[in-house]
């Protein structure tokens, strides 16, 4: 090994470090950080809140009975406090509203992306892009007073209050939020690799499919987890359209509660604070939370599964 | 039909005033008119600009990608005795049969066995032992069998650059193309795998021909049988090889082949 030596040195004063110039990089450096501290700050904040109002909650009512109980009666005089009645409509509501936008949401972005000339993406997008700007409550009257109605002449045997009817309106809202993620991802895949795949000889269709939207698949997955998060999270719709009685059913014709339209509908009545009843929406926003949070965490490992590199 | 030049060579393809423009009116191409012999290699050289790839992309409607651009004159493909810019002509038709190599490997994100497969899947095959029998041909042919056959299913992208260009040459080769098109393969290359690809487009001529754009004079004058000079989108000359880097008979070919300009 060598060794070289090493010659004495002076600092000039020209390269020496300049302590103004050190300071606001710091200053900015802290700065920067604050904002990114505000939001996990705010998350944290509200988990503690969410936890500390439910354990009173489940000094009452056992976690056994909390999560296999499948009837929910907070107000009535036999209390049952069984998640599982709130849990059933807020899945099939967001399973009715992903069949609905993740097919549409996808296509639309497919059409945007590799078939739209120019123009007619440049007209379509902010019309999308509108509909997310429609207020939910908005959403909640269509499905009752369009939606449901048009249901109910296929199917007469529909109730007013149904989850079939906010869960299609629900996928409606949706769509925009899928094919807007799902579009910029694939836009931006590299152009050598569309016109790797036309130099095969391959139509607009196979380059979309084939090449495409798996070079795209880890930004579509996104969108559908986004999507997911939006749908379980959806209050009003549900609130309105969905009829606000707890009642353990997968079956899309029936009126059902989900988390959300009970912790609106208990929020808005009068209740003690302090008491079980107010309580109990803690507990099921907790619950919410945990599942928005097990779905995130799955549809991030299923985009790293998913990543393709290009 | 079978068209020859006097010395009995067979053009497989010919440019006849090919003119082309950009959408935005630019004027690529200046009336081009160059034979692509069969089984030969031909050179396209010039400076950057020039519309060397440009007329390259000419060969397989590349440029039918981009809305507005515009041919105006004829590439005629033998021996059917086509004008493939004939806009009676289905472009899918034409990349069916004149395939391409791009600059920078562009291998799709998929395994290395599905990206040799996509052209044949394009075309409808999906009998598996056809698949693989064709798969194993194109990856000998690329010289890349010894190196993948026990990685089939790796993704394409976990191979060195120099193996993702072979990939690709193997991709355009399993559909047993008639022209294969090369812009610039090995400019994103090291010199080893540059060496490799050089190799692998002489063996590849006596199967098909070849037309190959590089901004490296060396690589033209030892892969190459013919050459042609662009300048400004115009031929400047063209001639065999041997002829236009010892003679050439244009002042500005020499000026470009010496150094003297570009």
């Amino acid at each position: 090994m060598n060794i070289v030596s090493m010659q004495e040195t002076t600092i000039s004063p020209e390269l020496a470090k300049k302590f103004s110039r050190n300071l606001i990089e710091r200053l900015i450096e802290f700065g920067l950080l604050c904002s990114a501290a505000f939001a996990v700050l705010i998350t944290t904040a509200i988990v503690y809140v969410l936890v500390s109002e439910a354990i009173p909650f489940f000094q009452h009512v056992s976690l056994y009975d909390f999560f296999t109980d499948t009837v929910w009666t907070p107000n009535y005089s036999i209390k049952h406090y069984g998640i599982l009645a709130l849990v059933s409509g807020t899945l099939t509501t967001t399973f009715i509203a992903l069949f609905v936008a993740i097919p549409l949401g996808t296509i639309t972005a497919i059409y945007l992306s590799e078939f739209a000339s120019h123009k007619v993406r440049e007209t379509i997008k902010p019309v999308l892009e509108l509909l997310i700007g429609v207020p939910t409550v908005v959403f909640g009257y269509f499905a009752l007073m369009m939606v449901t109605p048009l249901l109910q002449k296929i199917y007469p045997d529909l109730t007013t209050f149904n989850m079939l009817g906010p869960g299609i309106v629900m996928g409606i809202m949706i769509v925009p939020y899928i094919a807007s993620v799902a579009e910029d991802s694939m836009r931006a895949v590299p152009m050598a690799m569309r016109e790797g795949a036309y130099a095969m000889g391959a139509t607009r269709f196979q380059t979309a499919i084939r090449v495409i939207t798996p070079a795209a698949i880890s930004g579509i997955v996104a969108a559908y987890i986004l999507a997911i998060s939006r749908a379980v999270g959806e209050t009003m719709i549900v609130a309105i359209a969905a009829g606000q009685q707890p009642n353990f059913t997968f079956n899309p014709v029936e009126s059902a509660a989900t988390i959300t339209s009970y912790i609106v509908s208990v929020a808005l009545g009068d209740l003690e604070h302090g008491g079980i009843g107010y309580q109990s929406i803690f507990a099921a926003g907790l619950t919410l939370l945990l599942m928005t949070l097990s779905f995130n965490i799955v549809g991030h490992m299923a985009r790293k599964k998913f990543a393709e590199r290009y | 039909m079978v068209a020859k030049n006097k010395h009995n060579e067979i053009i497989k393809a010919e440019s006849r005033d090919l003119n082309f423009f950009y959408a935005d009116g630019t004027q690529a191409l200046k009336n081009v008119s160059l034979p692509v012999y069969e089984n030969k290699i031909t050179a396209l050289i010039g400076p950057s600009g020039c519309g060397k790839s440009t007329f390259l992309r000419s060969f397989n409607r590349m440029h039918d990608l981009y809305p507005g651009n515009r041919y105006d004159g004829q590439i005629i493909l033998y021996p059917d005795n086509t004008n493939i810019l004939d806009p009676k002509v289905d472009p899918i038709e034409v990349r069916m049969r004149i395939s391409m190599v791009f600059q920078k490997p562009n291998p799709f994100p998929k395994s290395i066995y599905e990206n040799v497969a996509y052209g044949l899947r394009v075309r409808g095959e999906s009998n598996a032992r056809v698949l693989d029998e064709k798969i194993e041909e194109a990856l000998k042919g690329a010289s890349l069998w010894d190196e993948v056959k026990d990685r089939l299913q790796d993704l394409a992208f976990n191979l060195s650059g120099g193996q993702q260009q072979r990939l690709c040459i193997a991709r355009a080769l399993a559909t047993d193309p008639e022209i294969m098109l090369f812009d610039e393969p090995t400019s994103a290359l090291d010199p080893i795998a540059t060496v490799n690809i050089e190799e692998l487009m002489s063996s590849l001529k006596d199967k098909l021909s070849i037309l190959i754009v590089t901004h490296n004079m060396q690589q033209a004058a030892r892969i190459s049988d013919y050459t042609a000079y662009m300048y400004l989108g115009e031929l400047v000359e063209h001639d065999k090889t041997g002829t236009i880097f010892t003679k050439p008979s244009k002042k500005e070919t020499e000026d470009y082949i010496t150094g003297k300009f570009g």
